[in-house]
């Protein structure tokens, strides 16, 4: 038989499902190529000794007993928001305003703060900034439900939108209530009272980690087995049967952004009242989008998101150790962590799908 | 082949004649050889071996989930195999995407047209073809094929003012203009009246004189019988046979295509005391451009019967049944609900919740079967639930909805790889069995199903049609709406007829004339058939 036609090289084929041992020998493999690759890149850029920069990126995340428990809080604080994300993003609602729902819980707590601080009872401040930056995130993301619900508006452009005004909301107050005047800035609220500052669990970090861990085990349950879970995936999957089984899609719109805003208004809260202790309009450090990242990296299941929120933030602190110990700047530390993620991301198509090459088809079964 | 080639004039008349005439020369025009096909673990097609030959129309036969499908579009480019060769007039060929398929001359025409709604019939056809645009020498091109083959359509009449079979006819007319030879047609018949049906076969037959090769896939076996040349039987995957059509029967292909000896009839008891269970009076609805899809229509369904709906498709039933069950804004009129004591309750603009507890129960099937009624993504078991999973207080229960999953995959045998795959995975008739199966497992007053055999092969359809009689037995008020005439009038205590969303006859089952019921699904307006009742 004369091979006049040309053969394709290979073709792609979707994988039925992968055995799990595989799927993380695949993912090992995946992180064994990228250091690979990091170290080739490493060596060839800044002629330095890749072992070095990989201890160093160590180093920065884990070498000491603050560092790791910095590690932890900002893993928290990144678990936190990409769980806020998870419920809207199971329900096909594209919650980009993670950001702008941060922010604004972070506004309501401070402002109790600096508002009421000192003039009422102290645990009274800290009961009003939970309830007010829950309130606010709460506000901030249903509002953008409220009109998918009633007029099925674009949820992407809106929630984006809203980090804009949330920014500037916040860009208003902090010179509204700057100290010292002229300065643009807020400052350390309350520094000398600690009037407002959420209360220590042993150490200053470990109240943002146990609520992080709480609300993870709290949203897993929530989403597998509750009935307000199931009615988000069947929301989210079609609309057009929930209808069917009598769910009204727009009110688990509604009902899900007002959980998914309120949860980005406790990471607020937290990181103003338990972290920061003042507000700014970049101390979210953009975690709203990198949560989109986290909840889509861990296929919206809670715990996975713990691994991801940590890899990413492991990284980040990888790459600004680097910067300052190697005396590199933090673009090599960028394209460390890119090459990283790259691989890692890149690594889930070949769990999903399958190469076959031209090569070594046919079992010889020819009728 | 080109003796066969009719004069252009021939229309109607010894059409039927022409059937038996020509005799397939033995060449065949395409042929696979050995060809392998898996989706992970699943095997869809096991070394097949199967030829077309020119001047042929081929019936393909198969159950749902035998792999009719994927080796279709293994020769029409979407799939690559796995192994195995595909000839085309003798030469190995590669088929690795739609275009290389339509240049080889294999055209497809799917179940689901693909047209341009705002574009005319040349528009369309002509649509992504290299070359300068000359609208004028296409329509001349398109006027011969449809004088060649016996099509009726106008060529510059824009495709949402086309009826379904126009639109099909444009799609033929398509892949026809390409210089296709080999022309797949995937269930045809499935949206057509008999007589358009008919002329569709006409046309078939036109073609195959014409030396082309056709590929007719459909589960309806008495068209297999009037329409094929030969059959291929396809079980599991595998290839199990092929027959000249003349010298079987339909009883044959069946068995043959399930594997056993099956019974082919449908029993039709008389209703027990039949009582009035749904009333509408004087329903109008209107749909979004405010064009009324179903005006002033009035019918009583009783308890213990089966209400057949009959129409062409967008005569309105499917605006019908969603009314019922609360999915359609209503514009005037009335849907009583009467309870056994005799009380009527409104449906109309009670919510779907609220009709659901009443016990209407809607197993809608719509065109896409996961768009409304089941969820892709989720399992069998977590598809059950649907149905029940407000029982708990916050959480969902799972237990009894995993046991109903059991009892559907046992009782109507739904072939899956386990509980834990997602039903979008499932073969088409498979969904089809677990949402009928939901749907009648909680013992329904009223049993809304429309098209609830859609694309199943005729042994699930005949379980089906048993499940939807023990509901008629128990004392369910069925409404039924399908597709295959046939079985309607087969199945049906009384049958409604709509044309154009205006009930146009309502005619008792038993002894019912398809070419009647036929032409009442066409019939003008203002021209109402009220007969026997």
């Amino acid at each position: 038989m004369k091979k006049e036609t040309k053969e394709p090289l290979f073709h792609i084929v979707k994988r039925k499902s992968m055995p799990l041992k595989k799927q993380w020998l695949v993912r090992g493999i995946a992180i064994a190529a990228a250091i690979l690759v990091c170290a080739i890149v490493t060596v060839i850029t800044t002629k330095m000794n890749p072992l070095s920069v990989f201890s160093a990126v160590f180093t920065g995340a884990f070498g000491s007993t603050r560092k790791v428990w910095v590690t932890l809080q900002d893993t928290s604080i990144l678990l936190l928001i990409s769980l806020a994300l998870t419920p809207a993003f199971k329900m096909k609602f594209w919650n980009i305003g993670g950001e702008g729902q941060v922010l604004m819980g972070g506004l309501g707590a401070a402002a109790c703060m600096i508002v009421l601080g000192d003039k009422i009872p102290d645990p009274l401040v800290v009961l009003l900034m939970i309830i007010s930056s829950i309130t606010l995130g709460a506000v901030w993301g249903v509002i953008p439900a409220i009109f998918k619900a009633k007029w099925n508006t674009n949820e992407t452009l809106s929630t984006l939108m809203m980090n804009y005004i949330a920014i500037q909301i916040v860009a208003f107050f902090t010179i509204y209530w700057e100290v010292p005047k002229g300065s643009g800035k807020i400052g350390i609220i309350n520094q000398n009272t600690n009037a407002g500052w959420l209360f220590e669990i042993g150490n200053k970090y470990l109240l943002t980690i146990m609520i992080a861990v709480l609300v993870t085990v709290s949203m897993f349950i929530y989403l597998k087995y509750t009935k307000h879970g199931y009615e988000i995936a069947v929301v989210g999957e079609s609309e057009k049967t929930a209808r069917y089984v009598g769910i009204r899609p727009g009110l688990v719109i509604i009902r899900t952004m007002l959980i998914s805003g309120a949860l980005c208004g406790l990471a607020g809260l937290l990181l103003v009242g338990s972290v920061h202790h003042t507000i700014t309009t970049t101390i979210t450090g953009g975690q709203g989008f990198t949560a989109v990242m986290v909840s889509w990296l861990a296929k919206f299941n809670p715990i996975s998101m713990i691994f991801a929120s940590l890899l990413i933030i492991f990284l980040s602190h990888g790459a600004s150790e680097i910067s300052t110990s190697c005396g590199l700047n933090q673009s090599f530390g960028d394209i460390i962590t890119g090459i990283i993620l790259f691989f890692i991301i890149g690594c889930e198509f070949f769990i999903e799908y399958q190469i076959i090459f031209s090569g070594k088809k046919k079992g010889g079964n020819e009728a | 082949m080109n003796e066969n080639e009719l004069p252009a004039t021939d229309k109607g008349s010894g059409e039927v004649g022409l059937k038996n005439s020509a005799m397939p020369s033995e060449e065949y025009a395409i042929e696979l050889k050995g060809i392998t096909k898996r989706f992970g673990e699943v095997v869809a097609n096991d070394n097949v071996s199967m030829g077309v030959k020119k001047g042929e129309i081929l019936a393909l036969l198969g159950e749902n989930g035998s792999g009719k499908t994927t080796l279709m579009n293994m020769i029409s480019g979407i799939y690559y195999p796995d192994e195995g060769q595909i000839f085309i007039d003798g030469k190995e060929v590669r088929i690795t995407s739609p275009r290389d398929a339509l240049s080889l001359g294999i055209g497809m025409v799917h179940q689901h047209f693909k047209l341009v709604d705002v574009l005319t019939a040349v528009e369309n056809v002509v649509l992504g073809l290299p070359g300068k645009l000359n609208l004028k020498e296409a329509e001349a091109k398109i006027r011969e094929i449809c004088d060649r083959y016996g099509f009726v359509v106008d060529p510059n009449k824009k495709v949402y003012d086309m009826n379904v079979s126009e639109k099909q006819t444009v799609e033929i007319v398509k892949v026809l203009y390409r210089g296709v030879n080999i022309l797949i047609l995937d269930e045809p018949t499935a949206v057509l009246t008999p007589q358009e049906a008919e002329r569709l076969f006409r046309v078939m037959w036109r073609m195959r004189n014409d030396g082309k090769s056709l590929i007719i896939i459909t589960h309806k076996m008495h068209e297999v019988k009037e329409i094929s040349d030969r059959v291929v039987v396809l079980r599991k995957g595998q290839y199990i046979g092929e027959m000249n059509t003349e010298d079987s029967d339909i009883q044959e292909m069946t068995n043959m295509m399930v594997g056993r000896s099956v019974t082919l009839n449908i029993e039709r008891k008389t209703p027990v005391n039949p009582m009035p269970r749904i009333e509408i009076e004087h329903l109008t609805i209107l749909d979004e451009d405010g064009v009324p899809k179903i005006q002033d229509v009035s019918f009583t369904a009783r308890s213990g019967e089966i209400l057949g709906i009959a129409g062409i498709s967008g005569c309105g039933q499917k605006e019908l049944l969603e009314a019922i069950a609360g999915l359609q804004k209503i514009e005037s009129g009335h849907i009583y609900y009467v309870e056994e004591d005799g009380t009527k309750t409104d449906l109309v603009n009670l919510s779907p919740l609220k009709i659901i507890q009443k016990g209407v129960a809607l197993s809608f099937v719509p065109e896409d079967r996961l768009g409304m009624g089941l969820v892709g993504t989720m399992n069998i078991p977590d598809n059950m639930m649907l149905r029940s999973f407000r029982d708990g207080l916050l959480f969902t229960h799972r237990k009894e909805p995993r046991k109903l999953a059991e009892t559907v995959v046992e009782d109507l045998s739904v072939v899956t790889p386990g509980m834990s795959v997602p039903v979008k995975n499932l073969s088409g008739g498979n969904v089809q069995k677990v949402l009928v199966g939901r749907e009648i497992a909680s013992n329904p007053k009223v049993l809304l199903t429309a098209y609830a055999v859609r694309g199943l092969d005729i042994n699930s359809s005949y379980t089906i049609y048993d499940l939807i009689n023990k509901q008629k037995e128990a004392g369910s008020a069925v409404i039924y709406v399908g597709e295959d005439l046939d079985v309607l009038l087969e199945l049906s205590d009384r049958i409604l007829v709509l044309c154009g969303g205006k009930v146009s006859g309502l005619v008792d089952g038993p002894g019912a004339d398809k070419n009647e019921v036929g032409l009442m699904m066409m019939s003008v307006e203002g021209k109402e058939v009220e007969k026997r009742n």
